[in-house]
């Protein structure tokens, strides 16, 4: 091994662990430490800004901080980094009196996947209304890149909103599953909170299928599914592309 | 575009209404590349509507060059895409490490000046040139930690790994300032010793004073250039070096128009000093 690769292996250690390296010994050691977790505490802050409005900074960062002593970055983007924090921070015992910390975690996740998502023109109701019948239950429509979809065993969705409107969850919360899809019909991420046929319908879309056949599959499981209906929010939301 | 020695601001998405507003001769814009590397959305929307007005330049800060290893292939090929697309007319990176064993260390980290790190450096320069299909120049790092084991003085660095990989330099005048104080050295003989016919750009920023021991000062780009920094730039400009100069700030970031006071500044410096050098 390369002396200058000896010398990579040892920096890198030390800076996340103490160990044996003589430039350790050297106050200025921790400015490099300090501001490689300062730069993955800042990435971690912007990735999930409602789960930090939800616990407060300082806690979110003492957490962050552990999540990134286990978990460093390994891409240079740094709006990538933490893809695994939903998962770490939904099963930190801490914030276990939050059971729907790793959902909303997730539904930030799934915004910041969606803004940088590729482009595509999105599919409009009058270019469907141009097909007649016949021609619409055929159809294989293509999803957005940029369109995800989200459910949870918890009223995340709402807390979410809460959240990123910088206000408090009303004392209605209803303890119940929810869901959503995140879209980017006009450069903006919209996330709407929809029912379990919403989703349903959409990812049987996602699979390829005819919009007949996702159409069936849905009312197979909520037979009282108004697929005119949902076809069009989802027309309206941008979820498909041209 | 090409660009003329103007100065020119490091880009933040809260100006974003200011810029496009904005009428300032000469103006130019620097963005990290790696914050646009995406594959589509407002981000990429926003860099292209920056690009149709303003002459851009590239200022990576991950491609980890000091590495004994080669530059990542995946990350060079999303920046050769960004580089056609908004066709910037500087592309800079920094003489620093951050990549490593598949971790990166979101910070730009030291090494001991070799003939072996040299070599590598020059190796993973030259690579990055092919791949990009131009010239880029490394900006002179800010140092904290007294490294044993260099052969090089910097500056001797500088210039063999210009005659070696025909790469241009960034001239971080702030980051001359911070390591002179913190290595006890002295910043005019460094800028002396420094290969300016080979730089392409400088940058001016603000630094502080480390929380824990303040006689450590750090790069930290949160605060106005400080009075030194702005009395090295007039001694670089008045030996007839007018480049495009930055405006960097990160941190406590003021409003657009402050930035534009202080790019006014290095704009006036370059008009008066040097013109006249």
């Amino acid at each position: 091994m390369s002396a200058l690769a000896r010398f990579q292996d040892d920096f890198a250690d030390a800076l996340y662990d103490e160990r044996a390296f003589a430039p350790v010994d050297q106050a200025a050691f921790a400015i490099y430490r300090n501001t490689a977790m300062r730069a993955c505490l800042d990435a971690l802050e912007a990735n999930y800004p409602a789960v930090v409005c939800l616990v407060g900074r300082d806690w979110f960062r003492a957490a962050a901080a552990l999540h990134a002593s286990q978990s460093p970055p390994r891409d240079g983007r740094l709006f990538t980094y933490g893809d695994d924090f939903p998962d770490f921070i939904g099963t930190f015992p801490p914030a276990s009196d939050m059971p729907y910390l790793g959902d909303v975690a997730r539904l930030d996740r799934l915004w910041v996947e969606s803004l940088v998502a590729a482009d595509a023109s999105v599919l409009d109701a009058a270019t469907m209304t141009t097909l007649g019948p016949d021609g619409i239950a055929a159809l294989r429509l293509r999803v957005h890149p940029a369109t995800r979809t989200f459910a949870a065993a918890s009223p995340a969705v709402t807390i979410w909103q809460a959240s990123r409107a910088g206000v408090a969850v009303g004392a209605d919360l209803v303890w119940q599953p929810e869901y959503a899809i995140v879209t980017r019909g006009h450069l903006e991420v919209g996330v709407a909170a929809v029912e379990a046929p919403v989703l349903r319908f959409l990812e049987a879309i996602a699979e390829g299928v005819s919009l007949a056949d996702a159409a069936l599959s849905t009312v197979a499981i909520h037979p009282d599914a108004r697929i005119d209906l949902i076809l069009a929010s989802l027309l309206n939301a941008g979820a498909f592309a041209t | 575009m090409s660009l003329s020695p103007a100065a020119g601001i490091g880009f933040k998405p809260q100006h974003f209404d200011d810029v496009m507003r904005c009428h300032a001769d000469g103006l130019w814009l620097e963005v990290h590349p790696e914050n646009y590397m995406v594959d589509g959305g407002p981000r990429l929307a926003m860099l292209d509507a920056l690009a149709e007005r303003f002459p851009l330049s590239l200022h990576g800060v991950s491609l980890s060059l000091a590495a004994a290893a080669l530059p990542d292939a995946v990350h060079l090929q999303r920046l050769r895409r960004l580089i056609d697309r908004v066709q910037p007319a500087l592309v800079s990176e920094h003489m620093a490490w951050s990549t490593w064993a598949g971790r990166y260390v979101p910070d730009l980290l030291p090494f001991p000046r070799t003939h072996e790190a040299l070599a590598h450096l020059v190796r993973n320069v030259v690579h990055t040139q092919e791949r990009l299909g131009r010239r880029v120049s490394l900006e002179n790092p800010s140092h904290y930690l007294v490294l044993d084991g260099h052969d090089w003085s910097e500056t001797d660095f500088l210039a063999e790994l210009v005659r070696r990989s025909g790469c241009g330099l960034l001239l971080d005048i702030n980051n001359v300032y911070v390591s002179s104080h913190n290595l006890g050295a002295d910043p005019v003989a460094y800028l002396d010793a420094f290969p300016l016919r080979a730089v392409t750009e400088i940058h001016l920023a603000g630094h502080a004073a480390d929380d824990t021991d303040p006689t450590l000062l750090i790069d930290s780009h949160d605060a106005p250039i400080m009075d030194a920094v702005w009395s090295l730039y007039r001694h670089v400009v008045s030996r007839g070096t007018s480049l495009p100069t930055l405006i960097e700030r990160d941190g406590d970031v003021p409003a657009f128009a402050n930035l534009l006071a202080e790019r006014g500044r290095a704009q006036t410096l370059l008009e008066t000093v040097g013109m006249a050098a």
